[in-house]
């Protein structure tokens, strides 16, 4: 379809098209830039509400509500401090988004490594617990934020016993090739830390007899560990006497 | 202005022709009816839930019937060429136009003022007003963007797409800005680019995130001031869309 050239069109419609160009620009322009704050973050809807809205898609739109609830947190120019956020309701929202996309691995890097980084020690604890609930429902894939939540607890909240209850599950369930040792022993460490050296050398031993560690440099690692154990606990029981 | 008047008056009647009033009451009707069975289920708000889930679906529906009245009604006057036949007329251009956007704009008043009769039991009279009002606001800018895609693309399909595209996104920008500012990291050249195209953008679309909001209708309702950017984003955005749409149709040969 041919066109007529702009020389056709009455100036008027060309001033006007040009004044609301520009009144459109400066009207938006002069807006204050849009901004999510903590409060405003709302309940999350029901499973079966997600759903229903994802119109059998539920992976997208479990990927698709991990960046809206990002971008309650965090925005360019403007942080919104994790500790203002309403805890319970930022559960309920990865739970949710969990339950969409129960491969995906994003809600638990966020719970682990975010939100349970914020200076208040019950919004920290209430996170980290999060995170062990969902460890337990897929241990193998969901492992590496137990690892790091049991690190915090160890070194941020300085609760021994809740590294170890955190450690001995990724122990006790992460039970897969694809789960490196490191993490599997990061029980027996904890335990010397809390100088349960008897108990850290049994664990070690069991470990060496089980079979299950074939690499040599693994198997030499933990054999001088367990020599460094049992001389320790010699140390130990001599001091005593 | 007499023709301007008598395009208004056949295309508001070409609408009740069409059975589209009938239309729209059925959708009324449903969407009350759909409103009142989630009321016995819900436990508590009921009110609350039987209102938002009232005027969220009625709003869009309006949305929908209005653009794919305008739509059709202007591509098949283009295919029986009677658009030709109204351009031959002693009168600009622009009389057409502005014949056919009163001809829309009543039929948007009426959709909205069909789209708040059911929630008059349930919502507060001040929040109300406003939402309608705010609602024939909205349906202005989609008449002016349907009509300015037709006149652009003469198809159904294209036409249709486009302004679903404009408003979904016109409707999501306010989000979309917040999420393309959220990197969790420094931002890279990549991120800065996207995040200058989504401003662009943003520039470019009107407020309508701002525009016929649920809360309104629930607790005690907004201030009169609330309508003051409706009210001026939708003069401004109907002079720019108008002025563009003109600007094609005169450049235009038939």
């Amino acid at each position: 379809m041919s066109q007529r050239s702009i020389a056709a069109v009455p100036r008027g419609v060309l001033a006007l098209l040009a004044l609301g160009l520009a009144a459109q620009i400066g009207l938006k322009a002069a807006a204050p830039p849009p901004r999510a704050a903590a409060e405003d973050l709302p309940p999350a809807p029901s499973t079966a509400a997600l759903r229903l809205a994802s119109f059998g898609d539920p992976v997208a739109l479990g990927k698709a509500l991990m960046l809206y609830l990002q971008a309650f947190d965090y925005q360019s120019g403007s942080k919104v401090p994790y500790r203002d956020l309403d805890y319970d309701r930022l559960e309920a929202w990865l739970a949710r988004i969990l339950e969409l996309d129960p491969r995906g691995q994003y809600p638990l890097l966020a719970a682990s490594r975010l939100y349970a980084e914020v200076p208040v020690e019950a919004k920290q604890r209430s996170m980290l617990e999060f995170v062990y609930r969902q460890f337990l429902l897929d241990p193998v894939r969901r492992w590496p934020w137990l690892a790091h939540a049991t690190a915090l607890a160890k070194h941020r909240l300085h609760d021994l016993p809740l590294a170890l209850r955190y450690a001995r599950a990724i122990q006790r369930y992460a039970v897969g090739d694809e789960v490196p040792l490191w993490a599997k022993q990061m029980e027996i460490f904890i335990l010397e830390d809390m100088n349960e050296l008897q108990t850290a050398r049994l664990i070690i031993g069991g470990y060496l007899q089980s079979g299950t560690v074939k690499d040599p440099a693994e198997l030499r690692f933990l054999d001088e560990h367990l020599k460094q154990l049992e001389a320790r606990t010699a140390g130990r029981a001599s001091n005593k006497n | 202005m007499s023709i301007v008047a008598s395009l208004a008056r056949a295309t508001l009647l070409e609408a009740v022709r069409n059975r589209l009033l009938w239309l729209a009451v059925v959708v009324v009707v449903i969407a009350f009816g759909l409103a009142q069975f989630l009321n016995q289920v819900a436990i508590t708000e009921s009110r609350e839930i039987q209102t938002a889930l009232l005027a969220a679906p009625l709003r869009v529906a309006a949305v929908f019937i209005l653009a794919v009245f305008v739509i059709t009604s202007m591509v098949r006057e283009l295919s029986d060429k009677v658009t030709e036949l109204l351009l031959s007329l002693p009168a600009p251009r622009s009389a057409y136009f502005f014949g056919k956007f009163a001809g829309y704009a009543m039929l948007a008043s009426i959709l909205a003022l069909l789209s708040a009769l059911p929630l008059v039991p349930f919502a507060n009279s001040q929040g109300l007003a406003l939402w309608t009002v705010s609602l024939v606001c909205e349906l202005l800018i989609v008449t002016a963007m349907s009509l300015f895609c037709v006149l652009s693309f003469a198809q159904v399909v294209p036409a249709f797409a486009a302004v679903a595209g404009f408003y979904l996104l016109s409707r999501s920008m306010a989000a979309m800005q917040i999420i393309a500012g959220a990197a969790l990291h420094d931002p890279t050249l990549t991120d800065r680019v996207v995040n200058a195209i989504v401003e662009l953008i943003a520039l470019l679309l009107p407020a309508l995130d701002g525009m016929t909001q649920t809360n309104w209708l629930l607790g005690s309702g907004p201030g009169l001031s609330t309508l003051g950017p409706v009210v001026g984003q939708t003069a401004i955005y109907l002079v720019l869309i108008c002025s563009a749409a003109i600007f094609d149709l005169y450049r235009r040969n038939f």
